[in-house]
């Protein structure tokens, strides 16, 4: 299946349910630090829900249930032994909406090093927001007003700082779930640099509606249709040769 | 591969026939100067010839039109796999074509040449070498319309065919020109028209080629040659 050399997360044979009903159909990929992932596929088909049972955000739907098993380095995330705080640590993720908390944007960033614990003073986690917020591209934009609500900044700065809290926590792993379709083209480009620099450094997984997104941010691409992986390889192949009869459909736009 | 149905965009299908209706019009335009300038070649026709090279200006619009709808249809309708192929192909296709009908121009310049009385032996060659080009074209430009990798391999194959009589006609003009200086000029005009003719299966060959990658996603790799007289022994 064109699997990376190097998964950072495997999953195996994942399926989820709600209630009854089955999202997600036995589905088996790996996710690696050096490419930038992309699921994509219509609304229903599983993507997300998929995307949400790499750290368990499941885990908070009543009635959802995974089945399989999805590691994080070899290790079973859904394993009794493992700490959930400690995994969405590790395995960060960024929504839709941009939702910074009602705080200074210096907070927002702040919040998760110190319940962490991972900065030693006051200094330290100076260090860390300026450095999060670098990487996330928002520090010349934002450095004279960090006492200044984060709810005030504009909808692409926000989700900028989303990124910058999730960064904040040195996490491995960064799931991106519709990261910029509430955002105008300007600050969608802005994402999709940042999705490009990120690369590397953190094992990134972007969810999208937008196609051409997709094409744009990443290396890897996987098609999902009616809870089933339908086709995965490269993003290239996959956009000018794709195997698999339902992928060329949908990304031609000949869907239904 | 199969495809399920029309885009749920219909402007973009309705896009994607222009192109291919273009397309297709510059195919019969080139066929029909293949023909039309072999038939003046044999019948000495000379306005005929000149009417060939004069409608050849028409290809060069509808080629600079063909370029235009391509460039439109993935800045407007962003086209992904066998239809980015297929915009891709039209593109190179289209030129193709013009240096086809080029060529058909170039044969029918050369009518004028040759004199009214006077008969060449390796001519009765050339208007089955003629025939087999025009057909190529015609069917590598169908396999296009029609998106079909088979026929475009047929072209392919053919190919062959072509090449070897240029070999006959290249070894049947050296001897004529050996049997009398005079016959040199029309032989050596009679042997570019082969040439030419040459050439154009050449490009229908890579017409076929576009269509097949077009269709497949894959290259055709295991197409025939012929031998060429340029090549060495």
């Amino acid at each position: 299946m064109n699997a990376p050399t190097d998964p950072k997360m495997t999953a195996r044979n994942v399926s989820v349910y709600y209630g009854a009903k089955q999202a997600v159909k036995d589905v088996s990929i790996d996710v690696s630090k050096e490419h930038v992932t992309a699921f994509i596929g219509p609304s229903g088909c599983g993507k997300s829900t998929f995307l949400r049972a790499f750290n368990r955000m499941n885990d908070t739907i009543s009635n959802a249930r995974v089945e399989g098993e999805i590691a994080l380095d070899g290790e079973n995330i859904y394993s009794s032994g493992m700490d959930v705080v400690q995994l969405r640590a590790r395995v960060g993720m960024v929504f839709q909406k941009p939702n910074p908390f009602p705080k200074s944007i210096y907070e927002n960033v702040a919040y998760g090093p110190r319940i962490h614990g991972l900065a030693a003073g006051k200094t330290d986690l100076d260090a860390i927001v300026e450095k999060s917020l670098k990487r996330a591209g928002l520090w010349e934009e934002v450095k004279d007003r960090l006492k200044e609500s984060g709810t005030a900044l504009s909808g692409g700065q926000q989700q900028r700082l989303c990124i910058a809290r999730a960064i904040a926590v040195d996490p491995e792993v960064i799931l991106m779930d519709e990261p910029a379709s509430a955002l105008d083209p300007i600050a969608t480009a802005k994402i999709e640099e940042l999705i490009h620099e990120l690369r590397g450094r953190y094992a990134i997984v972007i969810v999208t509606h937008n196609m051409q997104q997709a094409a744009r941010v990443s290396q890897k691409t996987a098609f999902f249709h009616l809870g089933e992986l339908v086709e995965y390889g490269d993003t290239s192949d996959i956009f000018t040769n794709p195997k698999v009869p339902r992928t060329k459909d949908y990304i031609t736009g000949r869907y239904g | 591969m199969e495809t399920t149905g029309g885009h749920t965009l219909k402007a973009f299908d309705e896009d994607m026939d222009e192109l291919r209706a273009l397309i297709s019009e510059m195919g019969g335009l080139a066929e029909e100067a293949i023909r039309e300038s072999m038939r003046c070649l044999i019948q000495r026709d000379y306005d005929g010839a000149r009417a060939v090279v004069e409608a050849d200006g028409k290809l060069d619009v509808l080629e600079a039109q063909a370029e235009a709808a391509v460039v439109r249809l993935i800045a407007l309708r962003a086209p992904m796999a066998d239809d980015l192929r297929e915009a891709v192909a039209a593109l190179k296709i289209s030129g193709l074509v013009e240096r086809i009908g080029d060529y058909a121009k170039n044969n029918a310049k050369r009518v004028q040449l040759f004199a009214e009385a006077g008969r060449i032996e390796p001519l009765s060659l050339l208007p089955e070498m003629a025939r087999i080009a025009a057909e190529m074209v015609h069917n590598a430009l169908d396999a296009f319309i029609q998106r079909d990798a088979a026929k475009a391999h047929e072209v392919c194959v053919r190919d062959k065919a072509l090449d070897d009589f240029y070999n006959s006609i290249f070894r049947a003009l050296l001897t004529f020109m050996m049997e009398s200086p005079k016959n040199i000029t029309e032989s050596a005009h009679l042997l570019f028209v082969a040439k030419n003719l040459e050439r154009i299966g050449d490009h229908a060959t890579n017409i076929a080629e576009m269509v097949y990658y077009a269709a497949t996603g894959d290259r055709i790799t295991d197409r025939p040659r012929g031998h060429n007289p340029a090549d060495p022994e």
